[in-house]
């Protein structure tokens, strides 16, 4: 590869954040126009990336390798069917939040441009790098800038929120720098592609497994160690929600498919059951403490756990079904939890209020942004025709060829969501409206509408043609449960 | 023939002190001129050392060598006593602490230094360190009409000189065990079976502690640091440190070297320990300063876990954290410098809220200055923390590297409270604006260091890990 197109991809924004720095003009209008154009150059190469993606080549693509501290790590980035997906997501999400922020921010635009695409290097190196400690250190360093956005630009509670979050997510993490370096001891490496090679001993993989598991899932995040999500989701400006919803909680997602399983193997054969159940607890119990709230953004966060439950659960199902199934959930996840964040951000600023009792009748003030947010509602309940419908179902299908209770279980899972989601449209959207505030408001204009709709058509493509989706993350899925049984199959003839 | 050359650079230091000392005396009002002389000095002396070479050799019975470690911790010593002057000059006239005294006492103890690292005999290692903590306690009470100053001077001299004591106690017993004062003959002497001499270990490692400020040895710190000015907590926050850690290297290295697991067993503790107190005593911390001197107490448990393993690696990964801390500290007492409101120096963590309202460079270097001191990647405080961890878990000390990690996210809490008071509170004074350029310029290096840092984050590392050999 001569041109270092993914090397270019991750830096850009932090071209563009140093170029806003750099801008003086009053009303920060350069400072716009630049953040505009940086994802919107970096969201044409990500969808150039994808399109020049071979899909029927299994190894790792657009590989750049150097030597980035001698005689041990390298830079090395590269990406396979499933970390395609995921950076296109990450640009097209950053670009949506560029576009919505730039109205809806009014205190220091400049800094909170600049955090946000900082942030978007960070979470784009995530999904390339191929070397442990290069990860780690993407990983980690994400922290600083979404620290800033909530504790800067945050509502009432928000540095309890913020410390709260950089906390959890530290701790979790430190665990993981630990098994990197052990990793590197024990196999001379921290090349991913080498690791899968060499195979750690199983006596140690089970604790390894453990130590990644434990930054993975305060991150995803699963029962019990959500409790940062809602703050952090409520206490966030609407940009901010956005991107810890559809990004940040797909980092953990992609990092159980491409470490957990990938490197560890027999470990994550043994830990199928601790999975399960934190999955399962996830999906009923937080979907139960969704239908108590009163605070739409809380509502959603808690969703968004229970949702995290079902990709959990479909990874570790180890079939094509429930991993494509999980995979297609997070992306759809990504794009409709954003757009809920999006549309609660449209309400909220014009009423400042995220109350569902302030609201009520909103379809006869606001008829074209409910006829929006019934779809975005519909999608995150699962209906079949949205992108929801898909992953959920795959999940439930993989799950069924495994242990049929499990499958049960989730699926009261998805009449919850139903339950929670209608209840919230309900509630906001239909009956009478009773807050004389509510009367007055005025339909989502230009800049608002424009990236609802575009949201709503993925929504309803991915729902009716997920082909794409799955032509690219197929290979490497395949090939990522071929040696997952294969480490197995060779265990268990070891043992006869 | 004795190669006379090695000691060149503690002659040519000592006859600078004299001739600036005679300068002082005859000239009057001579502070500016001693002061930049001084400066001067130290950059010749930058030359002096390496022309020095990097050949491993001894003079006077062996008892002073010049080695690449003595060599490398005297460069760094000198680097940093020249930026801690030039930044803190505009803090010393405002002040009026702006004697002749104040920056020959500074040469005097960095003579001190200079003899500590180059000793390989335990009657010069004492003298030189006496002559280091002599000038040191002066120093901390060097603005002596301020109650806090003479306190902190007070304290610190009783609390060193019983530690001195100690030291000393150790030396003897070390001497009456061994039958040696060098520290090569007592190395070959020194065997596991020895239990007298092990006692004299425990003694000198309790006095070394006592200069690096590591727990249980540490409380003079937070006193010391909060009294005396804030050039000179500076001057104490980086520059003993840095002879400490090289001294406790160089025990370990050679006299200690063959009972190995005994002293393990200590630093663990003391490394332990460190980390854990610096952490959680630093949260309820009101004042710069003596957040710092927390702060400080942290970063020597880290330190200390480098030592731990014992291993070339390891002394290595030490060394480098100590390089990268004094960056950072340089940067953050920096900043402190340009904490003054109406001509009066503060040092309230709470006056800094709203800051980067008003001042936003400056709060973006303290952000980044604090972010690297929590060892938040991708700043350079992260990589010292990673080296000191890789040399651990490569050791196998799973423990020591998963409480050090802990406690790195206990301590992020207070370093995170300053980014908070600084981003996320109500603006409430506004500092005066400082044309202070040689405290500007070194914010903007140490920050551009901390944050390029991972662009070649194995070059400093190379360079040190070859100097050990």
């Amino acid at each position: 590869m001569d041109f270092p197109i993914l090397s270019t991809i991750i830096f850009l924004p932090l071209v563009g954040a140093f170029f806003i720095l750099l801008s003086k003009s009053k009303d920060n209008k350069s400072a716009k126009y630049i953040s505009v154009f940086t994802t919107l150059i970096n969201l044409i190469l990500s969808l150039f990336l994808w399109y020049s993606f071979d899909n029927q080549i299994v190894e790792f693509q657009f590989v750049e390798e150097k030597v980035w501290i001698e005689n041990f790590f390298k830079y090395k980035l590269g990406i396979d069917g499933i970390s395609v997906l995921f950076i296109v997501l990450t640009s097209f999400i950053t670009q949506i939040c560029v576009i919505s922020c730039i109205n809806s921010i009014k205190l220091r635009i400049k800094e909170f441009l600049i955090a946000l695409l900082v942030l978007e290097t960070f979470m784009l190196g995530v999904f390339c790098s191929l070397d442990l400690l290069l990860f780690y250190l993407f990983f980690e360093a994400g922290l600083i800038p979404m620290f800033l956005i909530i504790g800067v630009w945050g509502g009432a509670r928000r540095v309890y929120s913020a410390f709260k979050f950089f906390l959890y997510t530290l701790l979790g993490s430190v665990l993981m720098l630990v098994a990197i370096i052990t990793i590197f001891w024990l196999t001379g490496s921290t090349d991913v592609t080498e690791i899968y090679q060499i195979k750690i001993p199983e006596q140690y993989q089970t604790i390894l497994w453990l130590a990644f598991f434990s930054s993975f899932a305060v991150k995803l995040p699963m029962w019990p160690v959500h409790t940062w999500l809602p703050d952090a989701h409520v206490e966030a400006p609407t940009a901010g929600s956005v991107i810890l919803a559809a990004i940040l909680l797909k980092m953990a997602g992609y990092g159980f498919l491409r470490f957990s399983i990938g490197m560890f193997p027999l470990a994550s054969e043994f830990f199928v059951p601790l999975v399960y159940v934190l999955s399962l607890i996830a999906i009923i119990y937080t979907s139960l403490i969704a239908l108590m709230q009163d605070d739409m953004k809380k509502l959603i966060a808690y969703s968004s756990v229970g949702h995290m439950g079902f990709v959990t659960l479909g990874v570790f199902t180890f079939t094509t079904q429930g991993i494509e199934g999980g995979i297609y959930q997070m992306i759809s996840h990504g794009l409709i939890s954003a757009a809920l964040f999006l549309c609660v951000g449209v309400l909220y600023d014009r009423m400042n209020s995220r109350m569902i009792n302030d609201y009520g009748g909103v379809v006869s003030i606001l008829p074209k942004f409910s006829l929006l947010f019934i779809i975005f509602v519909l999608g995150g309940l699962g209906l079949p025709g949205t992108s929801g419908f898909i992953g959920e179902f795959l999940v439930l299908l993989g799950a069924f060829k495994k242990n049929f209770l499990v499958a049960v279980i989730a699926s009261i899972g998805v009449v919850l969501a139903a339950a929670y989601m209608l209840w919230l449209a309900k509630k906001v959207i239909f009956g009478e409206v009773k807050n004389d505030k509510v009367k007055i408001l005025k339909d989502v204009n230009y800049s608002e509408g424009f990236v609802l709709s575009i949201l709503v058509i993925l929504t309803l493509f991915f729902g009716f043609y997920p082909e794409p989706i799955f032509n690219t993350i197929s290979p490497s899925v395949n090939n990522l449960i071929d040696v997952y049984q294969f480490e197995i199959n060779s265990k268990i003839s070891n043992i006869n | 023939m004795q190669n006379i050359n090695l000691i060149f650079t503690e002659l040519y230091l000592f006859s600078g002190i004299c001739i600036l000392l005679m300068l002082g005396v005859y000239v009057k009002n001579s502070f500016n001129k001693i002061y930049n002389l001084s400066i001067l000095l130290l950059i010749g002396i930058i030359f002096v050392i390496y022309k020095n070479g990097l050949e491993k050799s001894g003079i006077f019975l062996d008892s002073f060598i010049s080695d690449p470690l003595s060599n490398f911790v005297k460069i760094l010593i000198a680097v940093s006593s020249i930026i801690i002057l030039f930044t803190s000059k505009q803090f010393i006239l405002d002040n009026k602490i702006s004697k002749f005294e104040y920056p020959i006492i500074i040469l005097l103890a960095i003579l001190g230094m200079f003899f500590t690292i180059s000793s390989n005999d335990i009657i010069l290692f004492y003298l030189g360190l006496e002559l280091q903590s002599l000038s040191l306690y002066v120093l901390a009470s060097i603005d002596r009409d301020n109650l806090k100053s003479s306190e902190s001077g007070i304290k610190y001299f009783v609390l060193s000189a019983l530690s001195s004591g100690l030291l000393l106690y150790g030396c003897s017993l070390l001497y009456g065990f061994t039958g040696s004062t060098n520290f090569e003959l007592i190395k070959n002497e020194l065997t596991v079976e020895n239990i007298g001499a092990i006692f004299a270990m425990v003694f000198i490692l309790v006095g070394l502690s006592f200069k690096v400020s590591a727990v249980p040895f540490h409380m003079w710190t937070p006193d010391v640091y909060e009294g005396s000015p804030t050039s000179i907590t500076n001057f104490f926050a980086v520059v003993p440190k840095v002879v400490g850690l090289a001294v406790i290297i160089r025990f370990m290295d050679v006299p200690f070297e063959n009972i190995l697991s005994d002293w393990q067993t200590i630093i663990i503790f003391i490394s332990v320990a460190s980390m854990i107190l610096g952490a959680v005593a630093a949260i309820r911390q009101t004042n710069i300063k003596r957040l710092m001197a927390y702060s400080s107490i942290g970063h020597i448990g880290y330190i200390l876990a480098g030592v731990a393993t014992g291993t070339t690696y390891g002394y290595s990964s030490s060394l480098l954290y100590m390089t990268i801390y004094v960056i950072m500290n340089i940067g953050a007492f920096s900043c402190i410098y340009l904490m003054r409101k109406d001509g009066v120096y503060t040092e309230k963590i709470s006056d800094l809220s709203g800051l980067s309202k008003k001042r936003p460079l400056l709060a973006v270097s303290f952000l980044i200055i604090f972010f690297s001191l929590a060892g938040i990647p991708p700043l350079g405080g992260f990589f010292a923390k990673f080296y000191v961890f890789l040399s651990v878990v490569e050791s196998k000390m799973y423990i020591l590297a998963i409480v050090g990690l802990m406690t790195t996210v206990i301590s992020a809490f207070y370093y995170l409270k300053v980014v908070k008071i600084i981003y996320f509170d109500e603006a409430k004074t506004t500092f005066d604006e400082l044309k202070n350029f040689p405290t500007n310029s070194t914010i903007f290096i140490s920050c551009l260091i901390l944050i390029s840092f991972f662009l070649y984050p194995s070059v400093l590392n190379n360079v040190i890990f070859n100097l050990l050999g």
